[in-house]
Parts: C-alpha cells; structure tokens; sequence
C-alpha cells in the first residue's frame, strides 16, 4: 500500500497564512477531510484510561505516541504462534518469523518509497539509527578539519554523535542559525556551506518548536557543494511522511514509537552503494559472510548493520503501525492534525499570560509554550490532576533552550487520536494552574 | 488528588517561589556548588559563608527553578544561617525523609521550629517525581560545605 503525500509546504507555498485560509476551504467543503476520530480513537485502548479521575487527554505524542489496538494485537499473536530466531533455523516457525520480519522492511521501504528493502536498516531506535551514520560513515568518509552542519534546533541524539565523532576525529560542528519565530533560515545555512563542508545533519521537524525545515532545499544545497545529508526524521516522518528517492537525502533515521508502533525499534534508511561502502558498526552473529581467526568479512547492507538477534517482534508491530497510518492515510492525519494545531494555537493564545514558542510558518502539531511567572515542571504536576499529560523540560535540546533563553517548556504535542476534547481539557487546566499562582 | 495538589502549593510556597529570600550572590561567600536538575532544567548556584567553628554565618542563592526548587533553596537558606555545618547535615537527613516519605525518627528538639516550617515542603512525597526539586537547594548546599563543585539530584 502506497499512500499519495503531498509535502505540506507544497500545498501551503506562502506559508500560515495561506495555509489557514486553505484550511478554512478545506473546512468548508469537508468532502476533502474524510476524518473520524472517534473511530480511531475507539483504536486506542489506552486513550480510555482515567488518570486521577479524570479522562487522560494524552498530549504527549511527540514523546511517544500510544499504540492501535491493531499493533498490540499482531504483536501478542506473532509472541504466542510466530515466534522463533530469525535467519537461523531450518524449520517452519523459525521461516515464519523471518518472513514476518523481512516483510516488515519491506513495508518500511514501501512507506518511504525506498528502492529496494535492503536501504532499510532495522536499529534500536533513532538514536542508534544517528550514532550508527556518525560513528560508520563518520571515521570512514569524515577527515579532521571537515565540517558538518546541524541546525540549531536539533535533538540531542542529533547533536551527541557528532560531538564524539569531533572528539574521535577532529570534525568541525557548525550550526545553521534559526530567527526568533523558529523558522530554519535559509540564506544563512547557504552562507555556512563551503568546500569543507562534508555533511549536513538536521531534523526534518523540531520536537520543540514543530518547525517543518524546508528539508528538501537543504539537500539541493547541500548537493550543490558535494556535501551528504542525514535527516532525523524522528518527527517529521509521523506527520509529514517522506519520499526518500524523491528527497535524495543520503540517510533518514526515525524510530518506531513515535510511529504509534512499539518502542526497541528504529529505522536507518540509506543509499545503497554509500551503505555498502561502510563499515560494520557493531559485530557478532547475522552480519558475517565467513569468519576465522585471521579475517572476518561481512555481508552486505542490511545485514552488514543488524549484528545479533533483530528486534523480530518490534518489527512486526511497526509494520502494522505503518499499515494503520497509511490505512488512514498519512494526508489526511496531517490534514486533521494541522485543523487542531489552529484549534489549540487560537484557544492557547486566549489564555492570558501564555507565551507560544515557535511561531514557525510551516508547523507540525506540537506546541511548546510558557506561563507568566509559572514554572514547566509546577504546569506538567498541576495539569497532571486534571488528566492531562504534557511534557515539561528541555525536551533534550538544550541549545535550543539557550537560543530562547530558556531553561523549560511545557510541550503539548498531538497525535492521530486528540481531538478538541483534549484541547478544552487542557485549556481548562491551564486555568486551574492560574488559579493556584494567583 | 487536587487536595494534593493544593497542600503542595500552599500560600508559603507559592510565596518563597514568587520572592525568594536570599536571591543573591555574596561577594564574601566561602564555598559555592551548582545543583542541577538535569531532567527539567533546574539550575541553582548556592553560595555559603561559612566562620569560624564551621558556622554558616551566610547562605544564598541564585538560579532559576520551579516554584517547588526555588521555594525550597529559599527555605533553606534562611533556616542555615546561624547553624553548624553538622547540624545543617543532620537537618537534611530528616528532611530529606520527610520529602520522600519515609518514618522519621525522633527529631532532636533544637530543630523542631524548622522542621515546622519545612512541612510545606513534605507534599511533595505524594509527587515522587518532583521529590528531587524540594532537595536540590539541600544536596547543592551540602557539595558546597563538602567542597564538591556541582551535584546533578536524580
Ligand atoms: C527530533 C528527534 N530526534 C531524535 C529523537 C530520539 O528518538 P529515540 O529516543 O527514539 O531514539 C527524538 C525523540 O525524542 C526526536 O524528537
């Protein structure tokens, strides 16, 4: 199954303003939005919870999202009537597992638009899926005195690697500057590349911010002086989906739980030839050709990178959560998402003394923000009584934070599954939280 | 639950939070440590003078915080002034069980109007996640006194 994407910057070229106006003609005619939430909310067991005697309106998911009842499902029968070793036995369980697990790369390919399966690493999460590029591709294709490009507004797991990798090997980090409303600034990431500029590493969506980058034009950039580009597509992958032969990036990392798939699982995609030019990073059973004492060679990509026993099961729950989404259509989330990111950023605005961070152009439903004279840490406990659950902190992005001058957000970020339910909710215990700091 | 929530955030604390006392850095101070709240971002630098005899003759504080973190580094830094370092330390030990809960043995009587003063701050038990904040100020003021240059309370 192959869903039609239609990247939100191409159908908002002008960028918020245009954008709510299409929304409103999308509203209007509402053959276009073809969305029933509470069908896809009866999906998700765990939305029915009641946290503190309260109905939980999850406001978490970019932390990580919770799972269809559809994954728990096909991952509970793959334990108890599919389950064996993959790659290994000679018998039939033991076959069955590895076609579910093969299958499961394949559906990942189908989902990126990947050439062929043998792109699609399965890792831990994205986090391994970063430091696998940065420390494989890192010490072998990366000089001292090359220079790689992040974003100020990176993820920590996309910043650390290439820490090490510097003090591994003497790289040079630059960072592609951003203005005060989060919008990833172009001229000024043209400016930064230079022959010595290697690779460019940057988020596809920041998990702060919900910044969309314009990350298409950063590989034609990046291309245009020889440079590779990583993409982590932790958060942009869940609403905006990615075309990789169309994005032309050398590598995309995401991880599964974010997906609304299991956690354990994450996704290094990359071109083949680069992969099969890398060392292995990691070695043990599975990703050998021949080994004795004297030499070892290795296989090729996949194989090369999935040293030891696979997350097999996770693989199988990730599959079904892609299924899931593009079953609903990865449009038509985006479409809705960006119909509630409007509800919640106009009915957050009204609250008096809320200060939205990001304002970027082009946004993914997640919005962080700050209260007058209230703490991140006091708002997540307090509308925590009420049933709500947001995340408060640095959301592991530190520079970031600095950049604002800030020591901590609350974040409320959306899922397939909120509604406007969940947003009343939340302004209400907002509210509540005023009410106790006067 | 919100009855918690409301005996956590009593006047008091909100009150410390909004105005902490001791919101300073003394130029005379003889040890100072950081104390870091990694997981939310808590920051504080706590700054102690400490004469003759070990004796606190100043504490304060400076940083950024939740009203938890900040009301309780501001607490702290009235209560220690004019105590022993020993005593500082014997105060925490049962401060620190009170934040988490636990059985407090006898309290030796020369404390008894701290403690009763610190009992705001004992809500947080009921929020073992936010336990940390109300001890960060007392972790950071005793690396200080210890001669540590920074604690991370996880
Ligand atoms: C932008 C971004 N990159 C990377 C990660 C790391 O994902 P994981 O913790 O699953 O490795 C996250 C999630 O926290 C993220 O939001």
């Amino acid at each position: 199954m192959r869903t039609i994407k239609v990247s939100l910057e191409k159908r908002f070229p002008n960028g918020w303003i245009d954008r709510m106006t299409a929304l409103n003609t999308v509203l209007k005619s509402d053959t276009e939005i073809d969305y029933n939430v509470s069908a896809i909310r009866a999906d998700f067991p765990a939305l029915d919870l009641k946290i503190n005697g309260h109905p939980l309106a999850f406001l978490d998911s970019g932390a990580s999202a919770q799972k269809p009842v559809q994954v728990l499902d096909r991952m509970d029968h793959a334990y108890r009537s599919e389950y064996a070793n993959v790659h290994r036995g000679a018998y039939t369980l033991s076959q069955l597992a590895t076609d579910n697990y093969e299958n499961a790369r394949m559906t990942v390919a189908n989902f990126m638009n990947a050439k062929t399966p043998d792109e699609v690493i399965f890792t831990r999460n994205g986090t391994a899926a970063i430091n696998l590029v940065a420390y494989s591709y890192g010490r072998t294709f990366l000089r001292a005195g090359d220079e790689i490009i992040i974003s100020h507004m990176e993820h920590h797991a996309n910043i650390v690697p290439w820490q090490l990798l510097r003090d591994a090997i003497g790289v040079e980090i630059k960072i592609a500057p951003i203005d005060d409303h989060g919008n990833f600034l172009m001229d000024e990431f043209e400016k930064l590349l230079c022959p010595k500029t290697k690779l460019v590493a940057v988020t596809h969506v920041s998990n702060v911010l919900g910044t969309i980058l314009p990350i298409k034009e950063i590989v034609r950039q990046a291309h245009n002086i020889g440079a590779h580009v990583l993409i982590d597509g932790c958060q942009g992958i869940v609403h905006d989906g990615v075309d990789v032969q169309d994005l032309d990036a050398e590598f995309y990392a995401f991880t599964g739980h974010k997906l609304y798939g299991p956690s354990g699982i994450g996704v290094l995609w990359g071109k083949l030839d680069l992969l099969n030019k890398m060392p292995p990073y990691e070695g043990g059973g599975d990703m050998i050709e021949n080994v004795t004492f004297e030499k070892t060679t290795y296989r090729e990509a996949p194989a090369r990178f999935e040293a030891g026993t696979p997350p097999i099961i996770e693989a199988v729950g990730l599959a079904t959560a892609i299924d899931y989404v593009t079953g609903v259509g990865l449009e038509n989330i985006a479409n809705y998402e960006t119909k509630l990111l409007t509800y919640a950023t106009n009915h957050l605005a009204e609250i008096d003394g809320l200060r939205i961070i990001g304002r970027a152009d082009n946004k993914a439903p997640i919005i962080s923000f700050e209260l007058d004279g209230v703490h991140a840490h006091d708002i997540g406990t307090i509308i925590d009584s009420k049933g709500v659950a947001v995340r408060a902190g640095h959301h592991c992005a530190q520079p970031l934070m600095d950049r604002y001058g800030l020591v901590a957000t609350a974040r409320a970020s959306l899922g397939m599954y909120n509604n406007t339910d969940d947003i009343d909710q939340l302004v209400d215990a907002l509210n509540y939280v005023k009410d106790i700091f006067g | 639950m919100e009855d918690d929530i409301r005996e956590l955030y009593q006047e008091v604390i909100l009150d410390h939070g909004k105005n902490p006392r001791n919101f300073r850095h003394p130029e005379d101070a003889t040890c100072e440590a950081n104390g870091n709240n990694p997981l939310c971002g808590d920051k504080l630098t706590v700054f102690v003078k400490v004469g003759v005899d070990q004796n606190i003759e100043d504490a304060a504080f400076e940083g950024r915080g939740c009203a938890i973190s900040v009301a309780s580094a501001s607490m702290m830094t009235d209560i220690v002034t004019g105590k022993k370092v020993a005593e500082v330390d014997a105060l925490f030990e049962i401060f620190h069980k009170m934040c988490k809960g636990e059985e407090v043995d006898e309290t030796p009587e020369k404390f008894e109007d701290d403690l009763d003063k610190l009992v705001v701050l004992s809500g947080v038990k009921q929020f073992p996640m936010r336990v940390k904040c109300a001890t960060l100020a007392w972790h950071t003021i005793n690396a200080a006194v210890h001669g540590e240059k920074a604690v991370s309370s996880e």
